[in-house]
């Protein structure tokens, strides 16, 4: 049985569509990879299933573990264990690193947390999570926060998005964690060599899933843009 | 019925130990409406008050070339219910001096008050003070303060103030300071202040960048709910080669508050450079999202944002 289930999921933003009559399912303990061109509706699907205000499905259901969660509103959500880690996660005045990382009501130790995405919880006892961070840095701290929250459902915005080349596979040992902590995960990027450590994947363009399988097979599909829908029109 | 005891213990409920006016190291001044009630001189501090009529004459002097490790501490306000506080404050901190300066600005028990400080800061070449100012102006919404400041910032010399205001009701503030930075020299003001209800504020700082290579930054956070109203003016002039200035104002409005922001940039030599950013409206979407994306329900997550921006 699914953790999530996304069925005939439609979505605009004025009178154009970006997620067309869509389907798409992640397991129980699942890393799905979610791959697609730029601009094909990969974070919009995100801050769908998220519940972001203004991403209210135009149809469709969005069900997670049995339950029709379209009219919650984000903060429900979050309490059935959904989480999200932003493609640009917000800055915040005066808020401290260890304040944020420590909001979860789990019993994960931030210090713990931060060391494992690769940051030396000593350096960002007194930090704050401003301007002053690097986007590497807010980016492993947000990736550290999902951690701390123990989530049934994590959805990962190109998590690996202004990541130096050589951590791709320190982040994609934290991705592989979170799954062994038991929580599936929604791994959006672009990039197909962190979509190969997913148990499954699927491939977007023009607002559908055009192909659902393993990771090897669906990222091939991908880096040689063979797409059957657009004919290599999007997915240049 | 009113004296130091009083006023150290509604210090120590509201702001720090009190104990550090018992410390013969610490220069203070302590006074309550008109009432004068302690003053500590150090080596090196020269504190001289009196009261004339209706308001307080205070002097304060930090010798040339004198570090003070210990904050010196000035401690005002009013514990009566009403009355009124006029203080008419000169401080002069000297040739290479350095020096802390905390106010502390109490009316715990205020229906009606009113008061007014009319400041002027002298800052010698090559000085420093790091000045901070915290209000406790209590629940009742009646207080009407008014600071005022005239500060010159010496060559080379550095000052830092911060006024804040955050518990509780503000009332009707007026602020009103004026900074004339000579070369090379530094003033970085900051206020924080949190309005409710029908309180009132209004925060104009004017930077006079005039020396050669002198720097100023004017930094104010406010937040507003109920029927507050906010309104910030920030004027920088650069007049002067190679001065750089910056005003940053953030402005969070709820509920059916109201809220202006008026950055004023007057350059007058080419190769002076003023900045301004100012941000005004309601708490960022995005930001409540994130919080809530991490189980905060969106009061927890508008208290978070706002508490951050006036820390
Ligand atoms: N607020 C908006 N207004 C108009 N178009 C938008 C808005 N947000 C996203 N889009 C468009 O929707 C499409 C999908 O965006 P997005 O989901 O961010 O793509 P991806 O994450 O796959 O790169 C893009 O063409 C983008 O320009
Ligand atoms: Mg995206």
């Amino acid at each position: 049985m699914a953790l999530l289930e996304v069925r005939s999921l439609s979505f605009g933003i004025g009178n154009r569509t970006i997620l067309d009559d869509l389907d798409f399912q992640i397991d129980r303990q699942e890393i799905h990879a979610l791959l697609g061109s730029n601009g094909t509706g990969k974070s919009t699907l995100a801050q769908l299933i998220m519940g972001c205000s203004g991403y209210q499905p135009g149809a469709g259901k969005i069900i997670f573990d049995n339950q029709l969660i379209n009219e919650l509103p984000i903060y429900e959500r979050a309490r059935l264990g959904i989480t999200m880690a932003w493609q640009e996660p917000a800055r915040f005045e005066g808020v401290g690193v260890w304040d944020y990382v420590s909001l979860s009501k789990s019993d994960a130790e931030p210090a713990a947390c931060l060391d494992r995405v690769g940051l030396d919880p000593a350096l960002y006892v007194g930090r704050l999570l401003d301007k002053t961070l690097s986007g590497g840095e807010r980016k492993r701290i947000e990736l550290a926060s999902v951690l701390a929250l123990r989530p049934r459902l994590a959805i990962l915005d190109e998590p690996a998005s202004g990541i130096d080349m050589l951590s791709t596979g320190e982040i994609a040992g934290v991705i592989l964690s979170l799954k062994r902590e038991g929580s599936s995960v929604l791994l959006i990027t672009h990039r197909e060599e962190i979509a190969r450590i997913a148990d499954r994947a699927s491939y977007l363009c023009k607002g559908k899933i055009i192909d659902t399988g393993p990771p090897d097979e669906i990222a091939e599909q991908y880096k040689s843009r063979a797409c059957k829908v657009c004919d290599g029109v999007i997915c240049r | 019925m009113s004296n130091l005891n009083d006023m150290m213990r509604v210090l120590g409920d509201y702001y720090t130990d009190a104990a550090i006016l018992a410390n013969r190291q610490t220069a203070h001044l302590v006074a309550d409406g008109t009432n004068l009630l302690s003053l500590n001189e150090i080596p090196g501090v020269s504190i001289a008050a009196e009261t004339r009529g209706e308001e307080i004459h205070a002097e304060l002097i930090v010798r040339e070339g004198v570090h003070i490790i210990n904050p010196v501490h000035m401690c005002v306000g009013i514990l009566a219910p009403d009355g009124a506080q006029i203080i008419r404050l000169r401080t002069r901190i000297e040739r290479h001096a350095s020096a802390r300066l905390i106010a502390h600005c109490l009316f715990p028990n205020v229906v009606a008050a009113r008061h007014v400080m009319n400041a002027e800061l002298e800052m010698e070449e090559g000085a420093q003070l790091v000045y901070s100012e915290g209000h406790y102006h209590g629940m009742s919404g009646n207080t009407e303060v008014m600071p005022k400041a005239r500060l010159r910032i010496g060559p080379g010399a550095r000052y830092f103030s911060d006024f804040s205001l955050t518990s509780d009701r503000v009332g009707k503030l007026t602020l009103d300071y004026a900074v004339t930075v000579d070369e090379e020299a530094v003033a970085e003001l900051t206020a924080r202040v949190f309005g409710h209800a029908t309180d009132q504020i209004r925060i104009r700082d004017e930077m006079y960048l005039n020396g050669k290579h002198a720097r100023g930054l004017i930094k104010t956070r406010v937040a507003v709910d109920g029927r507050a109203s906010s309104e910030v003016i920030g004027i920088t002039h650069g007049n002067a080669e190679g001065a750089r200035g910056h005003m940053d104002c953030m402005e969070i409005v709820r509920e059916q508050a109201i809220a202006t922001a008026e950055p004023i940039v007057k350059v007058t030599h080419p190769l002076a450079k003023i900045t301004h950013e100012a941000a005004v409206g309601t708490v960022d979407q995005k930001q409540l999202e994130t919080l809530m994306a991490h189980g905060l329900s969106p009061e927890q997550a508008v208290d978070m944002v706002i508490t951050g921006m006036l820390r």
